[in-house]
């Protein structure tokens, strides 16, 4: 099978699954506008498990949101760029098309996945609807392909699950159905939104390894969205860091970690509190977020740069690092003939 | 009031509250004549010092007790049976020296009130005073935590995340507390804020002499902070020691378990361990014997017994594992 290749080989040459290019995009608001992605340009190839990070209105549930065309119409205005999964355009895209996308060719795992089954109908019934919606399965089909889709997930008893209503569930039980529900019809692109942040840690680390083994199993490719450092450096292959709507720094998940370019990635990850002995002070990046409704001009990490120059005066466009392996920084201090400069630095 | 919870080694700093065998069940569903049903077991026998001016670190999965621990310190529970002693003579000398940090400031903060209202919120509720006095106690107050004076009037909402957990910090030290409970104080908040808080915290702790203790689920965050951790499983503590000893070199098998699960930096994770149960078991009717006897890898005989709070064998931490003790 295909699929077996690029597990192997998830830098390979194939085409892309995602491939956002350069997207701007605003919400009107009163007597204002908020730019909330300002150029954000990332793909996904088969197979691979790709991390999106940054703070809370850094754009990543925005960017996430809008690969589905989930966000309500006509609240936002699309300003320039384009959006395509597996080749069709989703920004023009009819809502009828979007309805065979969803689901079938693109999943989405969301944070809370109390909130996202619905309370009142059995666990069952609403995983019918999604199998049958898709497939033509009679229902008895439908039903063992559930039972075998919620096994896979190590859920023990799939007969009494699929009896429960969400609330009945714990947390983890709950994700691992929203995940089951995901892979349903087979997706090669599975956007997962925080897909960790309101279980415990080894509810989480069991649910991500799931998530990985199904998706190896199946090829399937996977957008991770998340704050955690610590869990991208763990399960992503390829990251990228974003920083008020637009992304700052990409590349191999090890090479990011370990030699971040850009400030602001160097400034997260000594934030860490295991960066430093315990009881020392913590590094932290001063200052906040520029308001995204009146951004700076140049780059919007000057105000909390220890880096800046005049030059930072104006906006730095994407700097090649290291072309073969994708590594890109959006700092003019990460441009190449700046390394000297960089080193001889504090 | 008899303080034989509050007993103090040579050497150490004195013990400001001591729990002993505290126990708390919650009546679940009634049936006609009003009895419950079923007792939900939340804490099931804390032994617990609390030493002046350390920071105790208490890490456990949901479930565990964590936040009924919180409530039951706060004096919002009353302990269904054991003893929790204070140094405290009485109840209101008690409610204006400890005081609480909630996990999320967008609901923990009045929104009606301006904030300097909130950061006085405690005083007003224990003695009346002159507005102006109040006031100048809450700009004193929000100095120290970074909140400009000029925001004194302004509401929650006009704040960020990190400023309302500010202004949550401000106004757990206005009744000028010995014992801050901090209930997950960071877990709302991004990386770089949370780096801002912690540092806070510390400074805090250091010009004002506190006593924290730090409830959370982010062993990192607790490997910062504390200086002893207590490690919760069902409502029982597992495993008690110095922060080093118990993160490092975790005796426990549920310690052992819980940080080999935390996230690191740099360290992959292989496929195995993906159907190893990870659900707490329910606290309507407890295990019998070893209450972690189900999710342990290395239970074996004398597991089907009760596990006492132990020292370990090898000195250092206390562990409830008669393997260990």
């Amino acid at each position: 099978m295909t699929m077996q290749a690029c597990v192997q080989q998830p830098l390979a040459e194939q085409a892309p699954v995602l491939v956002i290019d350069d997207l701007r995009i605003e919400f009107p608001a009163y007597k204002s506008t908020v730019k909330a992605l300002n150029g954000v340009s990332l793909h996904v190839n088969p197979g691979e498990i790709v991390g999106v990070i940054g703070e809370s209105g850094s754009g990543k549930s925005v960017t996430a949101m809008l690969s589905l065309r989930l966000l309500p119409e006509r609240s936002y205005q699309v300003k320039s760029g384009s959006l395509s999964i597996l080749g069709r355009d989703m920004l023009t895209a009819k809502e009828k098309d979007l309805l065979s996308v969803r689901g079938r060719d693109a999943a989405m795992i969301f944070q809370e996945p109390m909130t996202a089954l619905n309370p009142t109908r059995r666990i069952g019934r609403q995983m019918l609807d999604v199998i049958i919606h898709h497939q033509r399965l009679s229902k008895a089909e439908a039903k063992a392909k559930a039972i075998a889709l919620l096994r896979d997930m190590h859920i023990a008893d799939p007969e009494q699950v699929m009896n429960s209503y969400p609330f009945e569930l714990s947390g983890g039980m709950r994700q691992r159905v929203m995940i089951a529900l995901a892979f349903s019809c087979d997706p090669q692109l599975l956007i997962a939104d925080e897909p960790t942040t309101a279980l415990d840690v080894t509810v989480q680390r069991q649910v991500l390894l799931l998530l990985r083994e199904k998706a190896r199993a199946r090829g399937t490719a996977i957008l991770l969205i998340t704050h955690d450092m610590a869990l991208v450096s763990q399960f992503c292959d390829r990251v990228y860091v974003m920083y008020t709507g637009a992304v700052v720094e990409q590349g191999v998940t090890a090479q990011v970690m370990a030699d971040p370019r850009h400030p602001y990635t160097r400034g997260l990850l000594s934030g860490l509190p295991e960066q430093v002995e315990p009881g020392q002070d913590l590094m932290t990046i001063p200052g906040q977020v520029p308001n995204l409704s009146a951004l700076p001009e140049g780059c919007t990490f000057l105000d909390r740069c220890a880096f800046a120059t005049a030059q930072c005066l104006q906006r730095p466009p994407m700097q090649t690092i290291d072309a073969a392996a994708d590594r890109k920084s959006a700092c003019w201090l990460s441009a190449p003939s700046h390394a000297t400069a960089k080193e001889s630095r504090p | 009031m008899t303080r034989s919870a509050l007993q103090t080694l040579p050497g150490e700093s004195p013990t400001i509250l001591g729990l002993q065998d505290v126990r708390v069940h919650y009546p679940m569903g009634k049936d006609w004549l009003g009895r419950p049903k079923a007792l939900a077991h939340a804490l099931n026998g804390i032994d617990l010092q609390v030493r002046a001016g350390e920071t105790l670190g208490v890490v456990g999965e949901s479930g565990c007790g964590k936040s009924t621990l919180a409530q039951l310190l706060m004096g919002l529970i009353e302990p269904t049976s054991g003893r929790l002693d204070w140094v405290y003579n009485s109840d209101k000398e008690r409610s204006s020296n400890v005081q609480i940090v909630f996990q999320d400031p967008q609901s923990s903060l009045d929104p009606r009130l301006p904030v300097w209202k909130i950061i006085t919120e405690p005083l007003f509720v224990q003695r009346s005073a002159p507005h102006h006095e109040m006031r100048g106690i809450a700009a004193k107050v929000a100095a120290q935590v970074g909140i400009r004076t000029e925001y004194l009037d302004r509401f929650p909402h006009q704040f960020s995340g990190g400023q309302r957990q500010r202004i949550a910090i401000a106004r757990a030290l206005s009744s000028n507390p010995d014992i801050i409970v901090l209930d997950e104080p960071t877990s709302a908040l991004d990386i770089s804020v949370q780096a801002q808080i912690l540092n806070l915290l510390a400074e805090l702790q250091r010009s004002r002499d506190l006593t924290y203790i730090l409830i959370s689920h982010n062993v990192s965050v607790v490997r910062h902070m504390a200086d002893r951790v207590a490690v919760m499983y069902l409502g029982q503590i597992v495993e008690l020691g110095t922060a080093a000893e118990v993160l490092e070199r975790p005796r426990h098998p549920y310690t052992q378990l819980l940080l080999e699960a935390v996230p690191r930096l740099g360290v992959s994770v292989d496929d195995g361990q993906v159907s190893a149960p990870t659900e707490l078991p329910g606290n309507r009717t407890l295990p019998i014997g070893c209450y972690f006897r189900d999710r342990c890898p290395k239970a074996t005989q004398g597991c089907e017994k009760p596990q006492a709070l132990l020292p370990a064998k090898d000195g250092g931490a206390s562990v409830r594992c008669h393997l260990e003790s």
